[in-house]
């Protein structure tokens, strides 16, 4: 085998193609500056993980100062909106079977009286759990109004039917995100799932498209050296990769007002980083699918899990300890945690490294496939 | 270092359990023009591309250029320009893209006198920053052509360069080769067409990926005896006399050539005794006729796939 040098001006004129051929493909180019704008405005201000105001139907068969006080706090509380007095049980059944309501309670009969006298009515809240995530925290908003919402009523003769304290108090600090703003937790989220997407099927679609048209055939029957060709084709992508990500972050900063805790330069080299990562991936399918098709496949075949089971839309902590482990073999994974980190906690370098080795470890078995697989003839 | 071009013995290549070329041997002399032909799916794009280092062969051994096939494919792409069958230069780039391209990829040195001259010398100055996918079929083959010759190669390897293209683009086109070929330069060409072929120094001929002659046009004319006779008359009496001639064993096969019929046989004996009695018909005019090299290659083709005479 007769050796051949890297050349530089091979490599730089494989990324002037690379750009021209992008700058005249104005869908493409319109789709990477498009995408993030638009899923960051869109999941940013739509998504919301503590739902308010539930819809909630009442049978109230005791009217009395007791149970008003009680329907008040629940309002009060911001999470149940009562829209429906309901006559019958009938109704209530049928009004959750609908979904026209999330909740349904039930004071029953006597009521007031039976709790004067002490007997501990039973107060039914009938939840449409259908949606586990929705419900959550009104349920246990619930549990802690009836502690505190008939205080002012059960006073004087009756102060002994009050709650009482507990021997000790509880404190607790949200910490990083005291109010639980949720685009606390997707915008970081977004710029991984974002990059992901965009990085993985750009390059594999820009490889793949060679061999489609047939000029693959041409570059092959050049001196182009393999490294020549992965390097320089993906090259681009990084700089298209680095603005996708400065877009996401002025958004999150200006508009949803993202804390940034952390430095921003070490952030950047996290992300490039994870870009690296994403292309090696991207070069490596196309090696692999013989046609566009197939590489779009590929790349929602990793996109999927990348997005479910990396802790991106479900808690991560939640998941089976195998699926924790499926999890943490992707980038994206350990990504979240490296953004999340560095904006909401500001961490530091040192902090990163447990999250930063298993993403380059990754990135060094995928290279090596892809390049074992790269065809520098056409067999 | 030998005369040779291309000097390769016995090349195999199968894709799965598809034999596509078995035993392939060519030499091809410097300076020289070869002719390559042989039906649709025959092998000679899979031999071009093992000559060019873009497939491996599984066997066989050779050098191209003086560099082995095998070992020193990035040398032979160097010095080798290679036209695919198929357009494959970039049509979202414009034509002087995609020769400047093309051109740092050689690592020319000459990249900003080079382009330019290409672009004169194939009249496509003014129209340098039209996209290539743009440019109508004959243009995008004078385009190929520039871009693989641009890096001055010492052999061409070009593949059906001429398919789709109208006759004087073709005709210029070979004035362009032979040109290049009185330059020392040596060309690989696989072609369909007869008179392309006749314009060669030599020629190969390969079905089902087996080469079946080699020589100059007249050495491969005369391997085979063919005899031809030439019937021609009105219409109706040819229409009736070629399904006759079509099953007679002395005769190999019967062409229609507007008014004429070629009728070709490999024994002259047997072909003049088995016409005989269709020559008394008076309508007819029976003229001896020199083969063509495509009776020739019609000729040999079915006894390569082993089909009974």
């Amino acid at each position: 085998m007769t050796m051949q040098a890297f050349s530089w001006s091979r490599w730089v004129a494989i990324i002037v193609k690379e750009f021209i051929q992008l700058k005249r493909d104005r869908l493409t180019f319109g789709m990477i500056i498009g995408i993030p704008v638009l899923q960051l405005i869109l999941f940013g201000y739509a998504i919301n993980a503590d739902p308010k105001r539930l819809p909630t139907a009442v049978l109230a068969a005791d009217a009395g100062p007791y149970s008003r006080s009680l329907l008040a706090a629940m309002q009060t509380s911001g999470y149940f909106r009562i829209e429906r007095h309901a006559q019958s049980e009938a109704e209530m059944d049928e009004l959750l079977a609908h979904g026209r309501v999330q909740f349904a309670v039930t004071i029953p009969e006597n009521f007031g009286r039976k709790l004067v006298r002490g007997e501990r009515p039973a107060l039914l809240l009938e939840a449409d759990a259908s949606d586990p995530a929705a419900i959550g925290n009104a349920i246990a908003a619930l549990g802690q109004l009836a502690n505190t919402a008939l205080a002012r009523d059960l006073q004087g003769p009756l102060a002994e039917l009050a709650p009482r304290a507990p021997p000790f108090d509880v404190r607790i600090h949200r910490r990083y995100n005291p109010e639980g703003v949720t685009a606390y937790n997707i915008v970081p989220g977004l710029i991984g799932t974002i990059l992901t997407m965009t990085m993985v099927l750009m390059t594999g679609l820009a490889m793949t498209r060679e061999r489609e048209r047939g000029t693959f055939e041409n570059l092959l029957s050049t001196p182009a050296l393999p490294i020549e060709v992965m390097t320089g084709k993906i090259m681009p992508y990084i700089l298209i990769g680095l603005i996708q990500v400065t877009l996401i972050l002025a958004a999150a900063l200006l508009l949803f007002e993202v804390p940034m805790q952390g430095n921003p330069l070490l952030l950047y080299l996290v992300v490039s980083l994870f870009i690296a990562a994403n292309l090696s991936l991207g070069i490596t399918f196309s090696s692999i699918a013989r046609n566009q098709l197939q590489a779009m496949q590929m790349t929602f075949f990793f996109f999927l899990p990348s997005i479910l089971l990396s802790g991106f839309m479900f808690p991560f902590r939640g998941m089976p300890e195998w699926a924790q482990w499926l999890g943490s073999v992707l980038p994206l994974t350990h990504f979240l945690l490296l953004v999340r980190g560095i904006m909401l906690k500001g961490n530091t370098a040192l902090d990163l490294l447990p999250h930063l080795w298993p993403i380059v470890l990754f990135m060094v078995v995928v290279i090596g496939i892809g390049l074992a697989l790269y065809r520098r003839t056409l067999d | 270092m030998n005369d040779y071009a291309i000097d390769v013995q016995g090349l195999n290549k199968s894709f799965g359990s598809k034999h596509v070329v078995k035993d392939f041997s060519l030499q091809v002399r410097r300076g020289e023009i070869y002719g390559f032909l042989g039906p649709n799916g025959s092998g000679k794009t899979t031999s071009i591309r093992m000559l060019c280092g873009l497939l491996k062969p599984d066997s066989g051994s050779g050098t191209c250029l003086g560099y082995d096939v095998v070992r020193e494919t990035a040398a032979i792409k160097r010095e080798v320009g290679y036209m695919t069958q198929r357009f494959s230069l970039w049509e979202d780039l414009t034509i002087r893209e995609n020769l400047d391209f093309v051109a740092r990829m050689y690592g020319m040195t000459d990249r900003k006198a080079a382009v330019p001259a290409a672009l004169e010398q194939l009249g496509l100055t003014e129209r340098r920053d039209q996209l290539a996918g743009a440019l109508s079929g004959g243009w995008k083959q004078r385009l190929a052509l520039a871009a693989c010759m641009l890096h001055r190669p010492r052999l061409l390897l070009l593949d059906e360069p001429t398919a789709g293209v109208d006759p004087q683009a073709r005709r210029d086109f070979w004035e362009e080769i032979h040109a290049l070929a009185a330059g020392g330069i040596s060309v690989l060409v696989s072609t369909h067409y007869m008179d392309e072929a006749e314009r060669c120094h030599r020629l190969a001929y390969i079905a089902y990926g087996s080469l079946l002659a080699t020589g100059t046009p007249d050495e491969i004319m005369h391997r085979v005896s063919l005899s031809t006779w030439a019937v021609s008359g009105p219409p109706a009496p040819l229409a009736q006399l070629a399904p006759k001639l079509h099953g007679l064993p002395a005769i190999a096969h019967v062409t229609a050539f507007g008014s004429t019929l070629h009728v070709t046989g490999e024994d002259e004996a047997a072909l003049e005794r088995a016409l005989a009695p269709f020559r008394a018909d008076p309508q007819l005019t029976w003229r001896r006729a020199e083969p063509t090299l495509e009776d020739v290659f019609i000729h040999l083709m079915p006894k390569a796939n082993g089909a009974p005479q």
